[in-house]
């Protein structure tokens, strides 16, 4: 009893030592005002949190900078973005609840991470970037409307070519196509009409919003793939599952000409 | 049914052992009893086939049951591993084998050896001009071996390149889409890559499919000669890859240019990397030499039509591509 009475105390300081060293040192992303009053409008707390996060890349309104400005950048962080006017609820919903952005330094590919803001605060950001001008909103797309065999077709003609056929993600020279497992129904909307880094961008003349549901629902549908054959081999296609075949049925062969064969006695 | 099992074991087990008729004395192969294990081993694993091959029938009649490839596949599975292992048991317990070895008999016919030497000496040579007959027998392996060789040919053209030369473009032809239908130059959006056939004629020929790209006719560095081919900042390439023929279907499009890599069309076969803004320069992988750039206009309707043939021969380069003036 009287044990238990010290350990606590210590194990609670333990606890609280690192939380404490981790809260003196200002946290590289995040909510500017950990305190600011949760009455705050939408806008205003996206403001806040743009000029804390965004600003010194996207400029302080959002204007954007072709090129790096040393003299603006704080943290190491030099400004090379592009302008937010005009890209919408639809650019700013893409970017942040992918991990996409805030980026880790100018120039990388904004690949899905972690997510710094919470759902508040993320919806606050995009309500301020989606005033800054006027741009296309978070679409929402009908997945369950849309026909699997239409959208393996639209897939293969538009998007297999980077991602593969069974969108588990693949390269082209100076970038990288990310496996598409994680991507929610709105993000791969989303990602459709931005064309985020160098992936081509499809607009409703190139993709009907229709067509949008079913290559949605043929994604949702390599997640899930009816694997007739019980073991998938990773999706990678026919010609390595066939070589696995022939390396299981070579085994066996060899096995069997060992059962069946003996040694000439000499 | 307990009639039915009495018998079925009265038949396994039932069995009077057979003697051998043959005297000990005058055998090859040495006695041996039947091995009655192991006859009930290939018996069991025959009828053990049997169930599993039944079991494959059910399990494709019933059509409702889950896993239903998995429990195709095991019983047709272990039908042939049982069927495979009775095979083998019998082989090593109940084929009878025997090992017979045989000395090489000794040198023979000595004498008639002697013989036929002596004869292939005296016989001599009926040749005369044995030099000549060497050259004719030259010459006819010699030409035979070039017909044989002659088909490689094919593989790179000498005598006849004008094929990869005349392609279906024309000044005036017009870009259409796969149904058939005309491009406009309004329809051409930046960051995006089409894919153009030209109106009215064969799409199969290895000139025929074009991508067309636009972009900002400010970043465009063409070279001089090629000024006003790509108008409003649109341009049309060769589908096919001049590395090894692949089709380009592969757009890199930078949203935001200044922090990423540039634009480029991209063969997905060995990534050959061209520049569309620079009139189809390789920057990267292996493909040898620009992809053939084909001069547009739009006319007064707004539609995209061909100003010319290709820049360059269309498709996988060959060892002479570079000796013939492109514009021929």
């Amino acid at each position: 009893m009287r044990t238990a009475r010290v350990v606590l105390p210590v194990l609670l300081l333990a606890l609280a030592l690192p939380a404490v060293a981790a809260s003196s040192v200002p946290p590289p992303y995040g909510i500017v005002d950990a305190n600011a009053p949760r009455d705050t409008p939408l806008r205003e707390l996206g403001f806040q949190l743009y000029a804390g996060n965004c600003s010194t890349c996207h400029g302080p309104n959002g204007s954007g900078f072709p090129e790096a400005k040393p003299g603006l950048g704080s943290g190491g962080i030099l400004g090379k973005a592009p302008s937010l006017h005009g890209v919408g609820e639809l650019s700013a919903d893409f970017y942040l609840r992918t991990g996409r952005m805030p980026l880790g330094h100018v120039g990388e590919q904004p690949n899905r991470g972690h997510v710094f803001f919470s759902d508040r605060e993320i919806r606050a950001l995009v309500t301020y970037v989606g005033s800054l001008g006027k741009g296309p909103p978070i679409p929402h797309p009908h997945p369950q409307r849309g026909k699997i065999a239409e959208g393996l077709q639209l897939f293969t003609q538009h998007c297999a070519g980077c991602h593969q056929i069974a969108a588990g993600g693949g390269y082209l020279p100076g970038a990288v196509a990310p496996a598409l497992g994680q991507a929610t129904p709105t993000e791969i909307a989303e990602a459709v009409r931005i064309g985020p880094y160098v992936m081509p961008r499809f607009g409703p003349q190139a993709i009907s919003d229709k067509e949008l549901d079913s290559i949605i629902a043929y994604v949702d549908y390599t997640n899930h793939p009816k694997d007739s054959g019980g073991w998938s081999l990773g999706h990678v296609g026919p010609i390595p599952e066939g070589l696995v075949t022939w390396l299981l049925a070579a085994a066996v062969l060899v096995g069997m000409c060992l059962a069946l064969g003996s040694r000439l006695k000499s | 049914m307990k009639r039915w099992l009495t018998a079925g074991l009265m038949l396994l087990l039932g069995r009077r052992k057979r003697t051998l008729p043959a005297p000990e004395d005058e055998r090859i192969v040495p006695p041996g009893g039947a091995d009655l294990r192991a006859e009930n081993a290939v018996i069991l694993l025959l009828l053990a086939a049997a169930v599993c091959a039944a079991g494959f029938i059910a399990a494709y009649a019933l059509g409702s049951i889950p896993n239903r490839t998995q429990f195709l596949g095991l019983a047709l599975g272990l039908s042939f591993a049982f069927l495979a292992v009775a095979c083998l048991v019998v082989a090593r317990r109940l084929v009878v084998t025997e090992e017979l070895e045989e000395e090489y008999s000794p040198v023979e016919h000595l004498e008639e050896q002697a013989a036929i030497q002596e004869i292939v000496t005296e016989s001599g040579s009926r040749f005369t001009r044995k030099r000549l007959v060497k050259v004719a027998a030259g010459t006819a392996g010699g030409a035979l071996g070039a017909a044989l060789i002659a088909p490689a040919v094919s593989l790179g053209p000498i005598l006849d390149t004008s094929a990869f030369y005349t392609t279906p473009w024309r000044r005036g032809r017009r870009l259409v889409d796969q149904g058939g239908n005309p491009f406009s130059a309004e329809e051409i959006f930046e960051k995006l890559f089409y894919t153009a056939f030209p109106e009215g004629a064969e799409r199969e020929d290895l000139g025929a499919p074009i991508v067309v790209v636009r972009m900002e006719p400010a970043q465009l560095r063409l070279p001089s000669e090629r000024s006003g081919w790509a108008p409003e900042g649109i341009l049309a390439f060769s589908k096919i890859c001049t590395h090894a023929g692949c089709a380009i279907s592969l757009y890199r499009a930078p949203l935001f240019p200044p922090a990423g890599p540039k634009a480029a069309l991209v063969c997905p076969c060995h990534y050959s990397t061209f520049d569309p803004a620079t009139g189809g320069d390789v920057i990267f992988g292996p493909a040898g030499r620009p992809l053939p750039q084909l001069p547009l206009t739009v006319d007064e309707n707004g539609h995209l039509r061909a100003a010319g043939n290709f820049s360059g021969p269309v498709g996988p380069s060959w060892w002479g591509v570079r000796r013939k003036d492109a514009r021929s």
